[in-house]
Formats: C-alpha cells, sequence, structure tokens
C-alpha cells in the first residue's frame, strides 16, 4: 500500500484512526474463525458515513480492495483481510442515531453492538426479536451482511424480516438508501438482495430495525433425553401439532459439559437436552404449553424443567448461549459449522455426525436451531497436534456434505465467507452461481467489495468460466452479460 | 521473545482456551473507547499468543496495548471460555517490566510511586505539602464552587471524542493529574490515629477477625478503617489490627512486580499468623482480591504455599464478612439517603461481589440504591493506571461521574479507595462536590445513628 494512499486515509479519518503497524495489523488477521488469517495492509476506523464514503471512493480510485468489519465475531471468515488491501471496521459508527417507540423502530449506525437495541428499548416493553448467541457482540452491521440469526427466528424471521432500510456505500463511493421507515416499499426488494450480502455488495452505514413488544406471557421447559432421536421426535411432534414454539433448541453432552463449565446452568447429565420456549398472549400459552409437556412426556423425556420466572429462565438460555464459546473449557480449538437439514432428516444426519466423529477420533457437539433443522456441529481439535487442524477441516467438509445429501443449505446464519466459498458448487449449479455473480457485478464492477467471499473462484465481471453458455434467466431477457 | 520458565508455560494453558469469540469485546473499557481491536482483550491475548510464536517482539508498540490495559477483569466476567486473564496480564507486565527499557522519565516516575505509595510513613510526607496547603486554603476560603463548560456536563461521552493517540502519557500530564487526584488531606486526617490492636466485640463474640489497615486506606482514609473495627464489632467481632501488618503488596502484584509482591505478600501472612484469627477483614477491594490470590502468588515458595493458601482462603472483603455473619446484631438506625453504589472492579470482576455490599446498604431504613448507568465498566482508577495513563483514566473517569450525575444522587457509596480519589477528581472536574463514603462507614453512622 503506498504512502500517498495511507497519508490520505489519514487526512479523512485523522492520523490516530489509520492503523498501520504491523504489529497491530496481526490483531485484525482474523475473525471467530481463528484457522483463517491474513494480515491487511492496514486498517481504517472511520466514525462517520461521510468518513466511510470518502475512504471507499479513494480505494475506487487506487483499486484497493476493501473489506468491512464489525466486531470481528463472524465464524465464516467474512472478515478475513484481502490480501494487500484496506480493512474498514466500523466499531466507532456506535451510534444510537433515533429510538422511535410509537412507531417500533430504532435507527442505528452499523457498530451498534444486537443487544444495544434492546438494552435502549427494553425500558419501554420493547425488544429486537434476532437474537444470535453472539448478541452481546456482534455488531448490527454485522448482522446485516450475514443475515443472522438466533434462537427465536424460528417463529419470528432472521434479520432480513427486521430490517426496514439501510444507507449503504457502494463500491464506487456513492452513498444509498434503500427501503425506508416503512415495512413495504415500492419497486424491487434489494434490501432483501443486500442483506445476507456478507459485505460483497456495499458497506452499510446506518440501518432502521423493527422493534417488537415482549409478549404477555413465556412459558420455558427444559428436558432430557436418553437419545438424540427421542429429542428428534419431540421436534418433529410439537410442529406437526401445529405449535409454533418462539423456539426450539437442541444440545447434546459435549455442549451440554461445556456449557455447564462456563456458566453452570444447572443442565441435566444426559445424552440429549432440549429446550422450547412458547411466547404470546397468556391464555394460548399456557394451553399449548401444556402440549409441549405432554409430548416430552410421552417421548420418554427423562427430566422436564419448567422456568418458574425470569431468572430460571434466563439461567437456561445463558447455557445455550454460552454453548460454543464455552467449548474453550473442553477442547482447545473448535470450529463450528452451520449448515442446514430438513427437520424430518435431523435424527439421521446427527447419527450419521455420530458415526463420524467416531472414526475421526476427533470429538463433535453439537448445538442446534432444531425447529429450523440448523445444525451446528462443534468439532473439537488441537492446533498443537500437527494434522488435526486439516482433519477438521475435513470432517467439517463431509458434514456439509450430508446436509446438501439430505436436501438441506451449506450455512442456515454464519454466511459462507471464506470458509465454505469452495462449497458452493455442491448446492448451487454454475447458471445459479454465475447469476449471482452477475448481480454482485451490478453493484461492484471492480471487484474491490470483500473479495474472495462467498464465491468459489474470483472472477472479473464479464469473464466467462468454460464455453458460453446462455443462463435460464438471460434466455428469459430476465438479466444480461455484463 | 517471551521467556518460556514453567509460569508461562501454565499460562499457554490461558492463551489456548480463548477461541477468539470476541464476547468480552463489549465490557472492556479501551474497546469501548477507541473500538480498536489490539486494545480489546481478546487482541491482547492474540498478541501474547504472537509474541510467543515469535511474530511479535517487545517492542514499544507491543508494550503500550498492555500499559493501555486496566486489569479491571471485566473481560473475565465476560468470558464463557473461562480465560483467566489476570495471571495473564501480571506475567506479561512482568515479562515488559524485566526486558522492556523505559525511558528515563518513565522509569522514574514508576519506580517513585513503588516507592512511595506501599509505605504509609512516605506516603504521610509526600501529602504533608498538600495537607499544608489545604489549611491555608481553609483559611482563606481560597477555593469558590466552580462550574464546569456545558459541555462537560453532559451524561455520557462521545465515542468520537475519545482518541487512542498510541503515545505514552508525558511525565508532566502525570505530574499533573497526580496532583488532581490527590486527596483533600489536612493534617488532623493525616495523622489521625491508628486503628487499635485489638477492638473486643460487642456481646457474645461470632468470630474473630484481622482487619488490613492497608497503606493508602491508613494514610488517606483512615476513618473508613476505624468504621469498619467500629461495624465489625458491633456484630460481634473481636478485630485485631496488628502494628506490624504493612502494604498487602495489590499494587506491585497488578503492576507485575510479583519478587516485590511477594515479600509484601510474606509480610503480611506472617503479620496476621496469630492464634484465633477466623478471618482477615478487607475493606478496600484491590487488596482483598490480591490476597485472595495469595495462595497462587507463593506456590512455588515451599516455606509460604502452605501457610499462603491457608491465609487466603480467610481473606473476605468487609462487606462479604457482614453478609456471613447472619442476621444483623446491632440495630440499624434510619438514614435518609438516596446512594449510588459504584462496583470496584476488583470487588466486582475480581472477586464476584455485587450483591453483599447492596444487601449491606439496603438494609439500612431510609437508604434508597439507585441503579447507575454503565455500573459494570472501570472508573479509570485501576491500581496505579490513574498515575501512568492520566489521560485514558480522566475519560473513564468523566464517563464515570457523568453515570453517577445522572441519579442525582446524596451519597456514592465506594468500596476501594482508588476509585474514591479518581471519582472525586472526576465530579471536581465537573464543578461537583459530592460525598463519597465507604459503605462501612455508611453503615457504622446507621448503627451509631447518625454522623
Ligand atoms: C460464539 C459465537 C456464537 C454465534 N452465534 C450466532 C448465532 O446464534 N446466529 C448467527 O447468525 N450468528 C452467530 N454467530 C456469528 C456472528 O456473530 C454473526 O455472523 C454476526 O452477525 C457477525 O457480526 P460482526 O459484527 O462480528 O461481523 P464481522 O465478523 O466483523 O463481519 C461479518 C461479515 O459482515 C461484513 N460486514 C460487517 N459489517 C458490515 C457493514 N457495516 N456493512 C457491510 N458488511 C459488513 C464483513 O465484511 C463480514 O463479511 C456467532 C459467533 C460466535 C463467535
Ligand atoms: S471472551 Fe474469552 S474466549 Fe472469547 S475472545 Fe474474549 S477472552 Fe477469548
Ligand atoms: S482487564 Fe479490563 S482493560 Fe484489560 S483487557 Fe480486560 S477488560 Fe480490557
Amino acid at each position: 500500500m503506498d504512502a500517498a494512499f495511507v497519508s490520505e486515509l489519514r487526512r479523512i479519518v485523522g492520523t490516530e484512526h489509520v492503523l498501520d503497524d504491523a504489529l497491530e495489523l496481526l490483531t485484525y488477521e482474523c475473525d471467530a474463525l481463528p484457522h483463517l488469517r491474513e494480515s491487511p495492509a492496514a486498517v481504517v476506523l472511520p466514525a462517520s458515513a461521510a468518513e466511510v464514503q470518502a475512504v471507499v471512493r479513494l480505494c475506487a480510485r487506487h483499486g484497493v480492495p476493501f473489506v468491512a468489519r464489525g466486531h470481528g465475531t463472524g465464524l465464516s471468515g467474512g472478515a478475513l483481510p484481502v490480501p494487500g488491501g484496506l480493512v474498514i471496521a466500523l466499531a466507532r459508527l456506535n451510534r444510537v442515531l433515533d429510538v422511535d417507540i410509537p412507531n417500533q423502530r430504532v435507527t442505528v449506525e452499523p457498530g451498534v453492538t444486537n443487544l444495544e437495541i434492546t438494552k435502549q428499548v427494553a425500558p419501554f416493553g420493547c425488544y429486537y426479536a434476532p437474537d444470535p448467541s453472539s448478541q452481546q457482540v456482534c455488531s448490527i452491521g454485522g448482522n446485516v451482511a450475514e443475515n443472522s440469526g438466533g434462537a427465536h427466528c424460528l417463529k419470528y424471521g432472521f434479520t432480513t424480516h427486521h430490517v426496514l432500510g439501510v444507507e449503504a456505500v457502494l463500491p464506487d463511493g456513492e452513498l444509498i438508501h434503500i427501503g425506508g421507515t416503512l415495512v413495504d416499499t415500492p419497486g424491487p426488494d434489494l434490501l432483501g438482495l443486500l442483506i445476507g450480502s456478507e459485505g460483497t455488495l456495499a458497506i452499510v452505514t446506518k440501518i432502521i430495525v423493527r422493534i417488537l413488544r415482549r409478549p404477555e406471557a413465556v412459558q420455558t421447559l427444559l428436558a432430557a433425553f436418553d437419545t438424540i432421536d427421542a429429542g428428534g421426535a419431540v421436534v418433529s411432534d410439537v410442529i406437526g401439532a401445529g405449535i409454533i414454539p418462539a423456539a426450539i433448541e437442541m444440545m447434546d453432552a459435549l455442549a451440554i459439559k461445556a456449557a455447564e463449565a462456563a456458566v453452570h446452568p444447572n443442565f441435566p447429565p444426559a445424552d440429549t437436552v432440549l429446550i422450547v420456549e412458547l411466547d404470546g398472549p397468556a391464555s394460548e400459552v399456557k394451553a399449548l404449553f401444556g402440549l409441549v409437556h405432554a409430548i416430552c412426556e410421552r417421548r420418554g423425556a427423562t427430566t422436564i424443567e419448567v422456568a418458574q420466572n425470569d431468572e430460571q429462565r434466563a439461567r437456561i438460555w445463558r447455557g445455550r448461549k454460552a454453548a460454543f464459546a464455552a467449548m474453550g473449557r473442553v477442547s482447545p480449538n473448535y470450529y463450528v459449522q452451520d449448515g442446514v437439514v430438513p427437520r424430518t432428516r435431523l435424527p439421521e444426519v446427527l447419527n450419521r455426525i455420530r458415526q463420524l466423529e467416531a472414526r475421526s477420533g476427533l470429538r463433535i457437539g453439537n448445538v442446534f436451531h432444531a425447529g429450523d433443522g440448523n445444525l451446528h456441529p462443534l468439532i473439537c481439535y488441537d492446533e498443537r497436534v500437527p494434522g488435526e487442524a486439516d482433519k477438521a477441516v475435513d470432517v467439517a467438509a463431509e458434514i456439509l456434505s450430508y446436509c446438501i445429501d439430505a436436501g438441506g443449505s451449506l450455512t442456515g446464519e454464519h454466511g459462507i465467507g471464506a470458509d465454505k466459498s469452495q462449497y458452493m458448487p455442491t448446492m448451487f449449479t454454475a447458471e445459479d452461481l454465475d447469476l449471482m455473480q452477475r448481480v454482485r457485478c451490478a453493484f461492484d464492477p471492480h471487484g474491490l467489495s470483500n473479495p474472495g467471499k462467498v464465491f468459489p473462484t474470483p472472477r472479473l465481471c464479464g469473464e466467462v468460466p468454460g464455453p458460453y453458455r446462455q443462463h435460464p434467466a438471460e434466455a428469459a431477457g430476465l438479466a444480461e452479460r455484463l | 521473545m517471551i521467556e518460556r520458565s514453567a509460569e508461562s508455560l501454565a499460562l499457554q494453558d490461558q492463551i489456548d482456551k480463548c477461541v477468539h469469540c470476541g464476547f468480552c469485546l463489549p465490557s472492556c473499557p479501551t474497546y469501548m473507547l477507541w473500538g480498536e481491536e489490539m486494545d480489546s482483550p481478546r487482541g491482547r491475548i492474540y498478541l501474547m499468543k504472537a509474541g510467543r510464536e515469535g511474530r511479535a517482539q517487545m517492542t514499544d508498540g507491543f508494550v503500550r496495548h498492555f500499559d493501555a490495559c486496566l486489569g479491571c477483569m471485566a473481560c473475565v466476567t465476560a468470558c464463557p471460555s473461562g480465560v483467566q486473564y489476570g495471571p495473564l496480564i501480571e506475567t506479561t507486565r512482568g515479562q515488559i517490566d524485566r526486558q522492556h527499557p523505559r525511558p528515563f522519565a518513565d522509569r522514574l516516575f514508576r519506580s517513585a510511586i513503588f516507592a512511595v505509595l506501599p509505605y504509609p510513613g512516605r506516603l504521610r510526607v509526600a501529602l504533608a505539602p498538600l495537607a499544608m496547603w489545604s489549611s491555608v486554603v481553609s483559611r482563606w476560603s481560597l477555593v469558590v464552587g466552580r462550574r464546569a463548560p456545558d459541555d462537560q456536563r453532559r451524561t455520557t461521552v462521545d465515542q468520537r471524542r475519545t482518541t487512542n493517540d498510541h503515545r505514552p502519557s508525558t511525565i508532566f500530564t502525570r505530574l499533573r493529574a497526580a496532583l488532581a487526584l490527590a486527596p483533600r488531606v489536612t493534617f488532623s486526617s493525616l495523622f489521625a490515629p491508628a486503628v487499635p490492636e485489638r477492638t473486643p466485640a460487642i456481646g457474645e463474640r461470632r468470630l474473630t477477625v484481622g482487619l488490613l489497615t492497608g497503606c493508602a486506606q491508613r494514610v488517606m482514609f483512615p476513618q473508613v478503617n476505624a468504621a469498619t473495627a467500629r461495624v465489625l464489632a458491633a456484630e460481634g467481632c473481636d478485630v485485631v489490627a496488628p502494628a506490624a501488618q504493612g502494604c498487602c503488596g495489590a499494587l506491585a502484584l497488578h503492576a507485575g512486580r510479583l519478587d516485590e509482591a511477594r515479600a509484601f505478600a510474606r509480610r503480611a501472612i506472617a503479620a496476621f499468623e496469630q492464634p484465633g484469627v477466623d478471618r482477615i477483614g478487607v475493606n478496600a477491594a484491590g487488596c482483598g482480591s490480591s490476597m485472595k490470590e495469595y495462595g497462587e502468588l507463593l506456590a512455588d515458595d515451599p516455606a509460604w504455599a502452605d501457610r499462603a493458601r491457608a491465609f487466603a482462603s480467610k481473606v473476605r472483603d468487609a462487606s462479604e464478612l457482614v453478609d456471613e455473619l447472619g442476621p444483623p446484631r446491632a440495630t440499624r438506625h434510619p438514614l435518609k439517603l438516596r446512594v449510588a453504589y459504584q462496583d470496584a472492579c476488583h470487588l466486582a470482576h475480581a472477586q464476584g461481589i455485587r450483591q453483599a455490599p447492596r444487601d449491606l446498604l439496603a438494609s439500612i431504613p431510609g437508604v434508597e440504591l439507585l441503579p447507575i448507568a454503565e455500573a459494570d465498566v472501570c472508573c479509570g482508577s485501576a491500581g496505579i493506571y490513574n498515575l501512568v495513563e492520566p489521560d485514558t483514566a480522566r475519560q473513564l473517569g468523566d464517563r464515570k461521574a457523568g453515570c453517577i450525575a445522572a441519579v442525582n444522587p446524596d451519597v456514592i457509596a465506594s468500596a476501594n479507595p482508588g476509585c474514591t480519589l479518581q471519582i472525586a477528581a472526576a465530579a471536581r472536574r465537573r464543578g461537583e462536590d459530592v460525598r463519597i463514603l465507604h459503605p462501612m462507614e455508611i453503615l457504622d453512622a446507621s448503627i451509631k445513628g447518625g454522623w
């Protein structure tokens, strides 16, 4: 990175907010997936949308690739720097700009944490629904980029269902506004396109989210089972009975052990535990909760604990939410995967994972959003044992192949990032991928915004792999090659 | 570059436990101020790791990020993986102390701190000129309450105004800060009589408690020790305060001056090894947390390891003791007070004590406890931090004072002398005249039935 570029950066954001010392850059070389590392050429910490815009313009002018970074909790290497590129860290864009309770919306800058929104509106009996386990630290900007979800997304939907509008800087430095303050705006759903694009289309600088009223009643139970199959059967029965729980989460023995060591949630030592939460009008919750309780009993629950108050409920959730990070208690390193399978195939896929565990010799914990069929296998390894890190990657790849075999997906909520881009062709056809690339080219013709992520092979816009084949969308006149 | 002693190998475990999840970031005061990864717990641990792997050298830049750490342990509370950051930072600081040459003025300033603060006699001498000054001031009433300009009176601090310039503070800012922090001492407070060596329990004895009178506490806040002894006696404790005790070594320990800390620890252990002492009571959060660590500190010293462990197991914060004693014995008389309780990091994060002091205050009829925002964020005092890193400390102090001012309390309750000085200085900058008391002083007043 040439000196003129860096001094221009300094002029834009102030000397102290540009980092180019090799030592400091080290700390930006990875996100929460630390086995993928790359040192950036510099890090810049802008404090306003205007500064982001100026920085991106400068990058565009010099052809310097850049990667947006929130608080670096991504689990797919989305914020992994690009060699020779710039990291645009949004931690200082952390103001809550507007809290509008009557209209149930909040406007924030991207560096605000997910939990901060709920904290701001809690005194008014409201909350922000998407609740990733990392909510105390992950940024809303990161949530938008990854279309993050959480335990309660089964009933309430993902980030994309709660964002009303954004302000963003396009890779050429143009400032755009998409969506607005209302639930729907005319024209194509560009917002839907941007949410989940993992920083490859634009840098989001302002977000308007919807907040919800706290439900009248909440009931939570923790049921233990001797087999994963029994737990899986409960999930199917509950949903089959037409009940949409606020959350339905499963954890296996290893995950239980880690959570127990970390936050002492007082989980029973079982093969599988299931957390089921219902919320809504009190009378409805009461009736349905009785049904859920009966289903658990019928499927042979060994213990059923019903949270008697908010404190007990919080304790159960603490155990669940600490589960990933708590793996440090039982293993020096761990690798979280994120895949989705149709709910009905859960027990089968889980049993395959258990066989793989025995075969590979690496312990695998399982924590998952059972209602959505969203698996989070936690593969334990020790990076100091030669070859183990690579083995963990192979094991993860195999688990993903089970998901795809079962008609599922490569990611439920953690994104593709740098970690899983190579598997994209197992899920999408060349034509599908091509169409995605062309959308990306429309936003970022020079491939400067988070290049090397999501797509299997970085390509220049207009470059066509193999012999030219017309995409069905092109044939239908819906898209054209740039 | 980092030594590979047995001690440092044990720390490798702690470093390995960090899974890089980032859950600790939002609780870290320096990340809160600057948003920079290398000044976050995760970043600091990553740098330690890089040091071990030979990917980072102990340069000035490296050292800056460890100097900037407050040692507040908020990251330990936040970490689901159970990373014990305390020993990590203490060891890293020890290595820096031994291997990294600091500029002359910096070295001198640090040596001066460690040569004065832990020794009550020397501290009295150092503070005497201030006492003289304050007697002049009070005689001529030179000081009229000044109000801070409006923009300093905001309740929260905009992060945009807080900047990490990545440079150590100059000797001048440090001296200025030291003066601003110094307590408003008078000759009578400086030379107040020490707590008697023995204060008998009132009524039937429940426990015998050895009272740490501390180094700075004894000189700057003798009334806190007196109040603690009275409260414990009223609650049925024989209180012994051996004259032979000195500093507990907390300042040295937290700065990574481990040998110095060990010497202080041995002396404290010996002073309290008297027959019949059931508990060691401490009324300064920083001291209590390091005395609870004596077992680990002296683990490798065969002559002292067992004694240190036995001692550490008896250490209790004063509020913990009152809680442990069970139902109050002495009558609590009403005090009509709105109290903001300030969590000292070395109580809340290092010792996990949050509820006991609150319960103690709430047990006083008429006391209304006011919850303050950002209660679990460090006030910037942090041992010697506000002396060596005055700029950062000031930003955090302003932030804390703003959060406290927002609830407009009659009294601020603070269970650590460092926090008391820091918050008083921040309030003075805002032009506010606040009353800061130790919870033991408030309880004492309630038991006595007046101030
Ligand atoms: C222990 C643990 C538990 C987790 N649990 C969950 C969970 O339950 N559900 C879930 O969905 N995720 C979970 N995650 C993953 C992670 O927290 C989310 O992906 C989160 O949204 C990332 O936010 P961040 O601020 O850390 O983003 P980063 O990691 O910094 O960045 C993530 C991606 O977003 C892009 N980006 C960041 N900010 C912007 C912006 N302003 N504009 C454009 N692009 C941007 C980056 O370029 C990158 O591609 C978990 C992570 C950890 C470590
Ligand atoms: S919370 Fe713990 S494990 Fe996670 S980054 Fe911080 S120190 Fe490491
Ligand atoms: S001790 Fe405090 S300042 Fe230091 S890294 Fe931990 S939270 Fe940050």
